[in-house]
């Protein structure tokens, strides 16, 4: 993938009177245990990752597990206690205020899990307000607001109180606030959370369908693995304040990288994450029938296809060249399979 | 046994009861001890005993130290008030440059800091005042009276009261609508042809200058508290003997400082109306949620755009609380600074209840009352109004308030001139209704209150007799007949059953500062007033809500009601109750009581309204009737909440009583009105402030402690 955009060195988060000494003492070794008999609480422990231009990383982890922690860190609503954070090669650590607040004002959007919409403003207002907080002119800030209405759907409400929103629709409009100022990076606490099922799922599909449009690097933190295997170009899974594993869906799904990481993927439909390439052999290309997949398709998708022939099925890649192949039992195997060597 | 086991509180609370009773009985009373009526303790007599603390002669009675506490703190005053002097004469002289004389003078810093202070104040009094009114002295203040005398026209010539009117009709118009615009209106031609226009303007400049800048103080103190906690912990302790320190024995120390007149009012009502504002910014800014701050932080806001654009619209609910409790105050201390010659509503108040004129007193009464009303309800509507960026508004349209006032300044001026015409030899109505030359239904009121006495006089000493005779002096004597240790016993024992050591060395502290100060008695006697109006207030209150909260539109009507009677002054409750009980310690005590249900019905209804919903709903469906679940549910439920209610009607008995001294009792709060007519008053004034603001927190103490523990027990914290 292309550039960097986020980048965390060994980024810890402890929380307590004595953090920075212990955590200096420690050269590194943080026990949560240990700390805590100190009154200290660890929040986020050596976390180390990159994020590309335009990916979307999901966080995934239980209450509790640090993933808000760390995305507060690489926002800076809190001063992360060891390690380097760098967003598009700033340290994001040594910017004084007023650098920080021009980063925010330019570079960053959040969206919140409570919506954290201001009750006194309207839809319009709402969304308008971080133009207006950077100072451009109240006709043009509400110009631009009413196209972000119209870009997450609230036409015709734009003049209506948060209070007067459903969550969904409060929401869009936390969303549209995030997007108004054109950030490039987009933060996403626990967004859908707080919302009912239907919902949820109608707000992940709009969300990928502006992820489509406007291609923002993102971080997305969510306690719902479904959610993450949906919308991640890749997953780090947290707990304790570790990163147990980050890669991508399929590679989580297939190889656990560790006991915590593979309870998860347990009750995970892998027809729906897996694609052919995940599962194909790419030794055998030999002996094909007459019908070829994608190795991008979703094994879901066209499991049918497969499972109606009786030859090995070819798979091609995006010009049409054969790379390898899959059998109908591995398909069987793959949706049946691994469950039941797991439980 | 086994109930032993099972309510173990219970038996520490016969346990303490005992101990206190047997205190009680076991210490006589002595023989030298008399209750003396109305009497300062300063007189020289020859049962007194003296002694020297810092220089400081104390005299006091000898008792039983059993039976009363000898008065160690009696220096204190004295103290404060050497103090003061010191402070205000001596302190710190510097060279000050003077501007009549036109040469250095050396004067003490605070004497200069209070004297700047004041013309400041008079001059921003003055300002309004002269718009509303006309005269020349802000003018003076920039010239001087030989520029005057050069140019006599520059007098300003005052607003006639039509356009006045007119304004306050427009204002209220674009704030909030029709309804608020046509009491305002009213409101105004209501003051004006009855003859109340001149001190009611007078009133009115003293609160818009009170309002505002305690408004100012109040935020930005509240949000310094919320940004730093060294600035709360200091502020808390005094926010908080501020709170429940009646507003008479602010007047004393004030006069002390700055003097008599308008401009102390302003400042003694700044220090009574800050303390809720400045609690209320800081409540309301803890209740922001931090996700609405980070979303604030991640918009780029600086600290300033955090502060003005998210946080405080955000807790705008509680700082408009605030706002209505500033107006509340101002108001009330618009009647009482009368005391120290704040001019206006409030001294005719007074005047007229000094005379008797109870019809005169009504008409200011109510004057104060709509003009309180009115201006609280164009703060909540100035708070709520919203901005609409899609009109397409003409010329005409945006600026059609304007132009209206303007054309009622047009027509105003032109009817004042016309005045002139018609009214040659009498006022020009037209311009202003001279005071007391309006309307006036003062002998309609004053022949109702003859005939009240006439026809129920009979009925009415009975009862007050009765009243006296058989409940308040039996309940008198039996607060005095309490020895000190019993009643520090039982408050101690008190505040450790409810809330641990910590409540008790609390309650035993503030007890003991009253014990050991030289007003024990009268602080009994206040205690007895107040506990007398809380009881019933408190049956009143309960069973009222109660009552109210089975209907969703009474229970709305009836909190309306509580912020309306809340919004009076809380002087103006003297007036009926004097109306039909005359002078009496009954007037007080239904003042008290009339004022302090307020509190108590309002808790009531929000502490019922709070009970959850699902709650209703599964006791409908365990197939309570409404009796069981009111009894079951909705009252344990509720308990705590109006425990905070009756904290409040505590705080608002102990004001009445402490006001109530006017019409004449023989507690804390006549010593405080003697204070201010006493060379010495400061120190004893501010005292005896102190000992009824520790009444106060003693129970607040033990109330909150009790409360945030039960709301914990039962999960609804």
């Amino acid at each position: 993938m292309s550039e960097t955009v986020i980048k965390c060195e060994s980024v810890y988060k402890i929380f307590g009177e004595n953090a920075k000494k212990m955590l200096e003492e420690s050269n590194g070794n943080v026990d949560a245990k240990t700390f805590q008999e100190n009154g200290c609480i660890v929040g986020v422990n050596n976390a180390s990752f990159e994020v590309s231009k335009g990916e979307m990383l999901v966080v995934m982890g239980l209450s509790g597990s640090g993933k808000s922690t760390l995305l507060r860190c690489i926002s800076r609503l809190t001063d992360a206690t060891g390690g380097k954070i760098f967003i598009e090669g700033q340290d994001l650590l040594q910017l004084n205020n007023k650098e920080l607040i021009e980063l925010r004002r330019n570079k960053m959007g959040m969206v919140f899990q409570s919506f954290a919409l201001l009750p006194h403003k309207t839809v319009v207002e709402n969304i308008a307000f971080p133009l207006q907080i950077k100072g451009i002119k109240t006709e043009d800030s509400i110009s631009r607001a009413m196209e972000m209405v119209k870009l997450v759907g609230l036409d015709g409400r734009e003049n209506y109180f948060p209070r007067e929103l459903s969550g969904g629709q409060q929401q869009r409009v936390g969303i549209a606030r995030s997007l108004a100022v054109e950030p490039d990076i987009w933060f996403l606490d626990e967004p859908f959370s707080a919302l009912d099922p239907l919902i949820r799922k109608e707000m992940q599909d709009e969300f990928l369908r502006l992820q489509e449009k406007l291609q923002k690097t993102i971080m997305f933190i969510t306690h719902d693995f479904d959610e993450a295997l949906k919308l991640a170009d890749r997953i780090a899974i947290m707990k304790d304040g570790i990163i147990e594993q980050l890669d991508t869906p399929a590679n989580i799904v297939l190889n656990p990288a560790t006991e915590y990481v593979r309870k998860f993927t347990e009750e995970v439909p892998r027809e729906k994450v897996l694609v052919i390439e995940d599962v194909m052999d790419s030794s055998t290309k030999d002996n094909l029938g007459d019908i070829k997949v994608s190795k991008d398709d979703i094994i879901e998708n066209v499991a049918e296809k497969i499972l109606t022939q009786e030859k090995i099925v070819g798979v091609v890649d995006s010009n049409n060249n054969i790379i390898g192949s899959i059998k109908p039992s591995k398909i069987i195997d793959t949706v049946f399979g691994g469950r039941k060597n797991s439980s | 046994m086994e109930y032993l086991k099972k309510y173990p509180k219970l038996f520490q609370w016969i346990f303490l009861l005992v101990v206190f009773f047997a205190l009680c009985f076991a210490i006589d009373v002595p023989e030298t001890y008399k209750f003396i009526r109305g009497q300062a303790e300063f007189v020289k007599d020859p049962n007194q005993s003296v002694y020297f603390f810092l220089g400081k002669e104390v005299r006091y009675y000898a008792f039983d130290v059993f039976w009363r506490l000898p008065p160690l703190l009696g220096w204190l005053p004295i103290w404060i008030n050497d103090t003061l002097f010191f402070l205000m004469n001596e302190w710190m002289p510097m060279e000050f440059w003077n501007e009549d004389t036109q040469e250095f003078k050396t004067r003490p810093l605070l004497l200069e800091i209070s004297r700047n202070l004041t013309s400041f104040m008079t001059f921003l009094i003055e300002l309004i005042r002269e718009i509303l009114l006309g005269g020349l002295e802000t003018i003076v203040a920039f010239t001087s009276w030989d520029f005057i005398d050069a140019y006599p026209w520059l007098e300003l010539p005052g607003l006639p009261w039509t356009i006045v009117a007119a304004g306050a009709t427009i204002l209220a118009y674009k704030l909030s609508g029709i309804g608020l615009a046509l009491f305002a209106g009213l409101t105004m031609v209501y003051i004006s042809i009855f003859g109340q226009w001149k001190p009611s303007m007078q009133t009115l400049s003293f609160i818009l200058v009170a309002v505002p800048l305690s408004f100012a103080f109040g935020i930005s103190l509240g949000i310094a508290a919320y940004k730093s906690k060294r600035v709360e912990n200091v502020l808390y302790p005094i926010l908080l003997v501020m709170q429940t320190m009646p507003q008479y024995a602010v007047l004393v120390p004030a006069l002390v400082l700055f003097g008599v007149g308008d401009h102390a009012a302003v400042i003694i009502t700044m220090v009574v109306a800050v303390p809720p504002m400045i609690l209320l910014t800081i409540l309301g800014l803890r209740a922001v949620p931090p996700e609405v701050i980070e979303a604030g932080r991640m918009s780029g806001c600086t600290n300033w755009q955090l502060m003005t654009k998210v946080l405080i619209p955000t807790a705008r609910r509680d700082i408009l609380i605030g706002v209505n409790q500033v107006i509340m105050v101002c108001f009330s201390m618009a009647v009482i600074s009368a005391f120290i010659g704040a001019k206006g509503l409030g001294f005719n108040l007074l005047l007229a209840l000094n005379q008797l004129n109870i019809g005169l007193a009504l008409e200011a009464g109510l004057c104060i009352s709509l003009i309180a009303i009115l201006l609280d309800k164009m703060s909540l509507a100035w708070a709520n109004q919203q901005q609409d960026y899609f009109g397409n508004l003409t010329f005409f349209q945006r600026n059609k308030n304007i132009i209206f006032f303007g054309g009622s300044v047009v027509v105003g001026a032109i009817l004042a001139y016309i005045g002139t015409f018609i009214f040659k030899d009498t006022f020009n109505y037209l311009f202003e209704v001279p005071h007391n030359k309006g309307f006036s239904t003062a002998d309609f009121w004053n022949k109702g209150v003859d005939w009240i006495f006439d026809t129920f006089f009979v009925y009415i000493k009975a009862f007050n007799t009765w009243l006296i005779t058989e409940v308040l002096q039996p309940m008198r004597a039996l607060y005095l007949r309490m020895p000190a240790v019993a009643t520090l016993v039982l408050a101690v024992g008190a505040g450790y059953l409810i809330g641990g050591i910590r409540s008790a060395l609390v309650v035993a502290a503030l007890t003991l500062f009253i014990a050991l100060s030289p007003w024990w008695d009268r602080a009994l006697v206040t205690l007895y007033m107040a506990t007398f109006g809380v009881v019933v207030s408190c049956l009143i209150g309960f069973t009222v809500g109660t009552l109210c909260f089975q209907n969703k539109k009474s229970a709305a009507f009836m909190l309306g009601v509580c912020d309306i009677f809340q919004t009076f002054p809380s002087f103006v409750y003297l007036i009926p109750v004097m109306m039909l009980f005359g002078i009496t310690d009954t007037s007080v005590l239904i003042a008290v009581i009339v004022y302090a249900t307020i509190p108590a019905t309002r808790y009531t209804i929000e502490g019922l309204r709070s009970v959850p919903a699902g709650l209703h709903e599964a006791a409908t469906m365990s197939g309570v009737n409404k009796f069981q679940r009111l009894t079951k549910i909705e009252f344990p439920l509720a308990f705590p909440h109006m425990m905070l209610g009756i904290n409040q009607t505590i705080v608002f008995a102990l004001f009445m009583v402490i006001i109530g001294a006017f019409i004449g009792t023989e507690d804390l709060g006549q010593y405080i009105l003697k204070a201010l007519s006493d060379k010495n008053g400061a120190g004893i004034g501010l005292t005896l402030g102190i000992c009824v603001a520790f009444i106060g927190l003693i129970f607040d103490n033990l109330i909150r402690t009790w409360v945030e523990k039960r709301k914990k027990h039962l999960g609804i914290a």
